[in-house]
């Protein structure tokens, strides 16, 4: 199995920030085989389309994946509306999740915003290897930090006005952790502007990077062909769908 | 268990339901979920000459009961289809309707000559697709153009030829009177229904291609009439599409003179959704005590 479609209980339900909510579903067989960089397919009550939500933790022991996302429109909204204990519609693992190496002994995990999620579940496996480079918009947009703190990895905070951590965008201290000379990848997650940056610094230091991108789907599984984004691979240009080619891609297959 | 089995343009199927071209790719994702041998057949991506990219993202948009899209026909080519989607395809017990969608007459001449030297059990000829600038839509909108295509396809092919109708048009009914008058064995319809919706805090479309084709329940309705008003005009079989997402719906389409029906946006909601409408099918004939399909094709009794 590759995936699987059905409906799954909500075990826990929390809000993180202003419109930001953190769900934990039990669905033991699609934990089982759930990677980093994946995401789930969420069917909204009354929607004809389903929601794409990154996975932000996977608890094989306990058979739950746990997702956090921010409510954008009548279909996010809807989702959040869901209690503890109701039930979900979801199409799930789906997508090319991140590359992992262990012998990588210092990465850089570089999430913006609702971008953020996706890297928990890298932090969980690289650990102390790892730095968390987190920027938000402000102090009251913040999530994730005490989880992060808790996989052992060092955690740089961001924030574009300054209200905490470091005033800036996360290019900065990426650029020093680049400097430094010793990361030998860079994972990130966020919007296309931040991710471009991301790809360009780790391009001229040199260093392997991954981003995992965001598209309005269809299917989910690559059928449809909606989510086409526009890659580059042996110099031929073409439109390679998020939802199965991705979402993560290699940074230097994307043209941004 | 009644008898679900239909026959159009001399091709048997094994029940009335196909999953639409466009929404299925060529089965390989959603054979993860279900054997493809449960469908009545597949009809697959519209194909071009050569391999073409599409329009750009965002290509799809929620609409109240349904959805937009934009993909505007990415597919790898013709050459491709036939070499690596077409022997899969065949292996798998079901009608296979290959979609090809030319810019050109002379492109989808071209299309229909190649598979017409392969096992394809159908051509669907796409005259109605909303999201590219040259052929689709602009094909099927007058009698004229509808009938000039279907001859020359015609020509070139023994495949039994299914030809897919626009909505976007004044009289639908006349123009499947043009295409039935050239040699067409069935037609499919409705193609999408083109439509917008813009963002209003951007005051941007929110397809990039700013309109799109618009489906899902909401268009059932419109899908309904249309086939109704079709089956009255014509003697050839019709595949009737358009909103259908429950055994309910697909029975209320034959009723309007389908004989088959093609499954589209209900897939994205629900995957197993041809699947669940089979069996919905199913229960409404027994329950009604209706011994086979073919009976209520056209069966409705209008006031």
């Amino acid at each position: 199995m590759k995936y699987t479609q059905g409906k799954y209980q909500v075990l826990e339900k929390k809000a993180l920030a202003k419109d930001i909510f953190s769900i934990v579903i039990l669905c033991p067989e699609i934990a089982e085989i759930a990677v980093p960089g994946q995401f789930v397919h969420i069917l909204p009550q009354g929607c004809t389309l389903r929601r794409p939500i990154s996975i932000c933790d996977i608890d094989r022991e306990k058979g739950t994946l746990r997702i956090v996302f921010i409510v954008k429109g009548d279909g996010t909204k809807n989702i959040a509306a869901v209690n503890e204990g109701s039930l979900i519609d979801m199409l799930a693992p789906l997508g090319h999740g991140f590359t992992l190496d262990k012998s990588f002994k210092k990465v850089v995990l570089v999430g913006g915003g609702i971008g953020t999620p996706p890297m928990l579940p890298l932090a969980k496996i690289y650990g102390e290897k790892a730095a968390v480079i987190s920027g938000f918009r402000s102090a009251e947009a913040v999530i994730l930090q005490e989880d992060f703190k808790k996989t052992g990895a060092e955690t740089i905070l961001c924030t574009d006005d300054g209200t905490t951590g470091i005033k800036g965008f996360v290019t900065q201290p990426l650029k020093e952790l680049l400097e430094q000379g010793s990361i030998e990848a860079v994972y990130a997650c966020g919007p296309m502007p931040m991710l471009k940056n991301i790809a360009a610094l780790a391009d001229s230091a040199n260093v392997y990077c991954e981003v995992s991108l965001e598209e309005r789907m269809g299917c989910g599984i690559g059928a449809c062909l909606v989510c086409a984004c526009k890659t580059k691979k042996d110099g031929e240009e073409h439109f390679a769908h998020v939802c199965k080619n991705g979402p993560v891609f290699n940074a230097k297959e994307v043209i941004w | 268990m009644a008898d679900l089995s239909v026959k159009i343009a001399g091709v048997e199927f094994k029940n009335p339901v196909i999953p639409a071209s466009g929404v299925f790719g060529y089965g390989r994702e959603y054979e993860e979920l279900f054997p493809l041998s449960k469908l009545g057949g597949i009809a697959t991506k519209g194909t071009t000459i050569t391999k073409r990219n599409g329009n750009p993202s965002p290509r799809i948009a929620e609409t109240p009961s349904g959805m937009l899209n934009s993909v505007g026909l990415q597919n790898p080519g013709i050459d491709k289809f036939i070499s690596e989607e077409l022997p899969n395809l065949m292996t798998k017990d079901t009608v296979i309707l290959a979609n090809i969608a030319g810019s050109t007459a002379d492109e989808c001449v071209e299309i229909a000559k190649k598979l017409d030297e392969t096992d394809v059990h159908m051509i669907e000829l796409n005259i109605s697709c909303p999201n590219v600038k040259q052929g689709g839509m602009a094909f099927g909108a007058t009698c004229d153009g509808a009938a000039g295509i279907t001859k020359r396809v015609r020509q070139v092919t023994k495949k039994p030829l299914v030809v897919k109708l626009s909505p976007n048009v004044t009289s639908i009914a006349e123009i499947a009177k043009s295409v039935e008058a050239e040699g067409a064995d069935a037609l499919s319809l409705i193609n999408t229904v083109l439509g917008m919706r813009i963002d209003i805090n951007t005051k941007r479309p929110i397809l990039k291609n700013n309109m799109g084709g618009m489906s899902g329940p909401a268009v059932l309705p419109i899908a309904v009439r249309m086939v109704w008003q079709t089956a009255n005009a014509v003697n050839i079989p019709i595949i009737g599409m358009g909103g259908i997402s429950s055994g309910e719906d697909a029975v209320e389409m034959m009723m309007a003179g389908a004989s088959a029906v093609q499954v589209g946006a209900a897939i994205f909601t629900d995957p197993y959704a041809p699947i669940k409408i089979i069996d919905g099918i199913n229960d409404y004939l027994d329950s009604n005590n209706i011994k086979s399909v073919s009976e209520i094709i056209g069966s409705v009794q209008p006031w």
